[in-house]
């Protein structure tokens, strides 16, 4: 009887293992994206006559070069700045073709009229930290956020999203260009509601 | 006369090595897919600040980067470690940042032309005085849409 050795081991399904993880990985994977918070600047023309706006409806921030924070003139925590700009927004303390009919805030005649009407300024230190400024807008733009989700609910309670989802969805290039334009004037109105209207100085210079 | 004889045990089999290629294939194109292509090679510290309210950077085409922060410890002995601009390959002041927009802009399609963001890659450490700078040149040429380009972080993480 002639020796013989083992049969060798099928291998034709090696391939198709192979396959199927490379297209569980293929799928599974997300590419890294950039992100992070889209500012305009103003145009360098400048304005013939500046509109007068009411020392009320400014909102004033201030970062000094110690990285901290004034706020309307008092000195606060970062951490206290994303509730003290919505109160601020939401104020709504306009009376007559000023009122603000959504407005939850307190109605303090000393705030803001409507959010139409509140400006935001920021104003920074040339020696200001980059990572202080980036939280301070973060905050600044939750603000709006935080108010936009809760017109965005209260006007498409239908949607069940928030703005900022209902937004991330509209800027998605996966969304169908039909959902786009249903989502489109919803999304502009909750904007037109609370416009984000934040002013940034020059910076000053620090002798 | 069996059928069945029982196998005597010979030299072991060889271990097919068919399927090596299909392996290495798969991590192929694995690290493929999920590598992010850098154009340029980072010379600064780039060390992002923490944001949560972000929005996702447009398409690649559309989108231009300007890095600044402290030279990387390659660079100190000749460049320092004053925060720099960083525009493509290389240094440069903040009085190259309208040229750098300019050409870059006449490189895009006609149609993207006026839909370019320029994304900041900023050190968290750097001081804003050099991004002031930098944004009023941006004015300059008129590239208003900015990006500060961020990593998804709660803001707390960046006060000390």
């Amino acid at each position: 009887m002639a020796k013989r050795s083992a049969p060798e081991v099928n291998a034709g399904s090696m391939a198709d293992i192979a396959f199927l993880l490379l297209i569980f990985f293929l799928v599974t994977t997300t590419i890294e994206t950039d992100s992070g918070l889209n500012r305009k600047l103003p145009p360098i023309e400048e304005i013939e006559d500046p509109p007068i706006i009411k020392e009320k409806n400014i909102f004033t921030v201030v970062v000094n070069k110690n990285n901290q924070l004034l706020v309307e003139e008092e000195l606060v925590d970062i951490s206290d700045l994303r509730a003290l700009a919505t109160e601020f927004l939401d104020n709504g303390g306009g009376e007559g073709e000023d009122a603000c009919e959504f407005c939850q805030g307190t109605r303090d005649p000393k705030s803001s009229d409507n959010p139409e009407k509140a400006i935001i300024s920021l104003k920074n230190d040339r020696e200001t930290s980059y990572k202080v400024y980036i939280a301070v807008q973060n905050e600044l733009v939750a603000a709006y956020n935080v108010l936009r989700d809760r017109e965005f609910i209260r006007l498409f309670p239908n949607e069940s999203m928030t703005f900022v989802e209902a937004n991330k969805k509209y800027s998605d290039p996966r969304t169908s260009p039909e959902e786009k334009e249903r989502l489109k004037p919803k999304l502009t109105e909750v904007k037109l509601l609370f416009p984000q209207k934040l002013s940034e100085a020059e910076p000053s210079k620090t002798n | 006369m069996s059928k069945f004889k029982k196998k005597k045990g010979g030299d072991l089999p060889a271990i097919s090595t068919a399927s090596l290629p299909d392996i290495v294939f798969m991590l192929l194109f694995f690290f493929m897919v999920a590598t992010v292509m850098r154009d340029s090679t980072l010379m600064v510290k780039n060390q992002l600040p923490a944001a949560d309210q972000i929005q996702k950077l447009d398409k690649k085409d559309r989108v231009m980067y300007i890095y600044a922060g402290e030279p990387s410890s390659r660079y100190t002995d000749k460049y320092g470690t004053q925060p720099r601009i960083q525009l493509n390959d290389k240094f440069a002041t903040v009085s190259e940042v309208g040229a750098f927009v300019l050409s870059e802009r006449a490189s895009k399609r006609q149609e993207l032309q006026n839909v370019l963001t320029t994304a900041l890659k900023v050190d968290g450490e750097t001081k804003m005085g050099l991004i002031s700078d930098i944004k009023q040149e941006l004015r300059k040429v008129n590239a208003l849409k900015i990006n500060y380009t961020t990593r998804i972080g709660d803001y707390s993480q960046n006060i000390d």
